[in-house]
């Protein structure tokens, strides 16, 4: 009945004033009914049958994913939605997105004090280890509440937001009702004694609960579960450290289930917490991030069924350096492992000034980042109902990345960037592949950007991953021209040159052209792409080799 | 279910769906184009972040009626930083000649937004720099992707829009703040 009321009240709001307001262009008129702005997306791929490369074959042939976006604002109310259509879901995407729905509406008032939402609202707590809502389109993830949420701040310097629904699970809602509660307090705005200090303090808590009811006739299971959590920002000139613990209570499920020694599996009565903790320094020119994770049992999920992506409440951040070129990127990614982790990062990045012996004209920018990932020692008790840790016990290794970058503008019209990257990964777990052995590889970079002429620009990149496992030795290289602001053309060549395999020692070519116009992208790719990992923000997904033609549009305004 | 039928999309075979999904989407982009002839989008007020963790609104983002420049951009996004590196080199021209101001919105999540002042201090950057990690500001004002750059004229209205970033975008970007300017 509520999920009805939504609908009807989004074709009053929103479609609504929109056919009132393609009739007129007058500026006047449409500060009177207020402005409509959206965006709209659409990726479609033909595929080609193609077995050399593993690509799993696509009976459809063409699949398509659409997205547009409508928000609707007049003074203080918004309203909006989304539309989303699969037909059918792009390979790589879960297939549960299938045919079309606008499981996206939201309306808004905003006076000063006080915001209220009804509808699907996405939503962060402090560093997200609690409570997440959020939309990762390329990656398929989407998580937001829906149902009603309240922010304000009445006080000045204290900031509160309440909330209650239920999370978006494709086209439908997750069983598990979400209620939740975030206080901030930023004391430097509160106490007028305090505003022009030079040390500032934030403290908030929060506290979320779940409820779905038990439906198992032999095991008790907790219908509500609750977490907490506490966070600190404090800032002093150019250092800052800031922090968060979040501790959730028993909460067995089918993402923590325990493995004993005989291979029975038990629930995981264990509660679950996590900490995080992040130093910082920097002065103009020098900046140096320092910090550390530890998460033990940490899934939290508004059902305790779901697995995989599915349902999360909260993010766990990987504490590593997302990479974005090609053979790093997309090979040997690091993914959260939420089920325990210690994780420790250092990041520093200098920049040797302007007119010194080492900068030159324009200077040069120096980076370099550290991590390293273990599991924890988890013995499971006698019986089997739950497990202990050390706090500060080291499990396995899971992941190291150890890189250096430097970037260099050498003249006006050239520019040159060098990166080598040291790599751990241990494959068995990260990506679930039993039996492997954990892949050591190193990892070399060059790229170069040409300036040809006042708008054209040639910029290539060499790469190599060199590793004696897994699928060996990769070589890559990437050519693209850019004619500003309309044009781009580029080449995309992937080869696994040293695979143990001969017959997949295989070249992946892909050649891109694009067209951008203020905010409009159309790209057509044509090519073999390699079987990948797709990473954005630790969370990563498998996407399959593919050989086609591949249209995207997309727009905003 | 009647419920579930509201669209009447669902009487429709399966390729009268995807003709329809497709048509929609075209629509979509004939209203984008007709909107983006009138370039004239008011502004959002919405709560975001400084990079030192503090709330702070959009609102209060202003430029005494001069233009401003409002970037989307990411620590991990390399033709972000190449566009803001870029005009880094120019910036005090641009400033001298004209007075604009560019703010730099981080749509950074909390794996990255802790490393974003370091970041911004590393790179010398004389910019405004904040932080949308729940993506508000980024939703309101329709970015799909980084960057994704907009220029306000002096009512705080978006004049000029442009996604990605190719060298020379910048001369695009700095033709239109003198568009601004010489008004």
């Amino acid at each position: 009945m509520l999920s009805f009321f939504f609908r009807f009240t989004f074709f009053i709001f929103i479609l609504g004033p929109l056919t009132l307001f393609g009739q007129s262009d007058d500026s006047q008129t449409r500060g009177k009914w207020g402005e409509i702005h959206g965006s709209v997306q659409f990726d479609a791929q033909y595929y080609n049958p193609d077995s050399a490369i593993g690509a799993p074959p696509v009976p459809e042939e063409f699949l398509m994913n659409g997205y547009a976006d409508l928000i609707y604002t007049k003074g203080k109310f918004t309203a909006g939605l989304r539309y989303e259509g699969y037909y059918n879901v792009l390979q790589g995407f879960d297939t549960r997105y299938d045919g079309q729905g606008i499981p996206y509406r939201f309306a808004t008032f905003d006076a000063d004090f006080l915001n209220i939402t009804v509808g699907g609202f996405y939503e962060q707590f402090g560093s997200g280890m609690i409570l997440r809502a959020y939309e990762e389109r390329g990656l398929g993830f989407d998580t937001f509440i829906e149902g009603a949420r309240v922010k304000s701040h009445i006080l000045g310097g204290v900031y509160l937001k309440a909330l209650v629904g239920k999370q978006r699970f494709f086209f439908e809602h997750g069983e598990g009702l979400v209620r939740a509660v975030d206080a901030e307090i930023s004391l430097n705005e509160t106490f007028k004694a305090l505003a022009e200090t030079k040390t500032r303090l934030t403290l908030g808590g929060s506290f979320v609960s779940k409820y779905q009811k038990d439906a198992d006739s032999d095991l008790e299971l907790p219908e509500n579960v609750g977490a907490w959590a506490a966070r600190f920002n404090f800032l002093y000139g150019g250092f800052n450290l800031s922090g968060e613990y979040v501790s959730r209570g028993q909460d067995p499920q089918a993402a923590n289930e325990l493995i004993l020694d005989n291979g029975d599996i038990r629930p995981n009565y264990n509660m679950g917490d996590a900490l995080l903790l992040t130093g910082s320094y920097s002065q103009k020119g020098l900046g140096i991030v320092v910090s550390a994770k530890r998460t033990d049992n940490m899934n939290f999920r508004s059902d305790r069924t779901a697995t995989l992506f599915d349902l999360n409440i909260n993010f766990l951040p990987a504490l590593t350096n997302q990479h974005t070129y090609l053979l790093a990127a997309s090979l040997y990614p690091y993914a959260t492992q939420p089920n325990g982790e210690w994780a420790i990062q250092a990041d520093v990045s200098y920049k040797v000034p302007r007119k010194s012996a080492l900068g030159g004209k324009y200077g040069m920018a120096l980076s370099a980042n550290y991590s390293r990932i273990h599991g924890l020692n988890q013995m499971i008790d006698e019986n089997g109902t739950g497990y202990r840790t050390e706090f500060f016990e080291l499990g396995q290794l899971y992941f190291q990345d150890i890189n250096f970058q430097v970037n260099k503008k050498i003249n006006k019209n050239h520019k040159f960037t060098v990166k080598y990257i040291n790599l751990f990964f241990d494959i068995e777990v990260v990506q679930g592949l039993t039996g492997s052995e954990p892949v050591k590889a190193n990892i070399i970079i060059a790229e170069m950007t040409h300036k040809l002429a006042k708008k054209h620009a040639i910029r290539w990149e060499l790469q190599g991953l060199f590793t004696k496992q897994h699928f060996k030795d990769w070589a890559a290289v990437v050519i693209e021209y850019t004619w500003s602001p309309h044009f781009f053309l580029a080449f995309i060549g992937q080869y696994n040159y040293s695979n143990p395999d001969p017959t997949q020692r295989i070249f992946y070519p892909t050649a891109q052209i694009g067209y951008i116009k203020d905010a409009t992208r159309v790209t057509l790719q044509y090519g073999r792409q390699r079987a990948g990992i797709f990473c954005v923000g630790g969370v990563c997904r498998n996407v399959p080799a593919s050989n086609g033609v591949a249209l995207s549009i997309s727009t905003s305004f | 279910m009647i419920i579930d039928s509201w669209l009447l999309f669902n009487l429709y075979s399966q390729k009268m769906r995807l003709v329809l999904t497709i048509s929609f989407c075209f629509f979509g982009l004939f209203i984008a184009q007709a909107q983006i002839a009138k370039k004239n989008r008011a502004f959002p007020s919405v709560d975001i972040k400084t990079v030192d963790g503090r709330n702070f609104n959009t609102s209060e983002i202003q430029n005494d009626g001069k233009p401003i420049i409002v970037s989307f951009w990411a620590t991990w996004c390399k033709p972000c930083v190449k566009e803001l590196n870029t005009i880094a080199d120019e910036y005090a021209d641009w400033q001298d000649e004209t007075g604009v101001k560019l703010v730099a919105i981080s749509i950074d999540d909390a794996r990255n937004m802790q490393k974003v002042a370091p970041f911004t201090n590393g790179k010398g950057w004389e910019y405004d720099v904040y932080v949308d990690p729940n993506g508000d500001m980024k939703r309101l004002m329709n970015v799909l992707s980084v960057p994704h750059t907009f220029l306000l004229d002096a009512d705080r209205r978006v004049v000029y829009s442009h996604n990605s970033y190719s060298p020379g975008d910048e001369q695009e970007l700095y033709e239109k703040v003198l568009e601004q300017i010489n008004k």
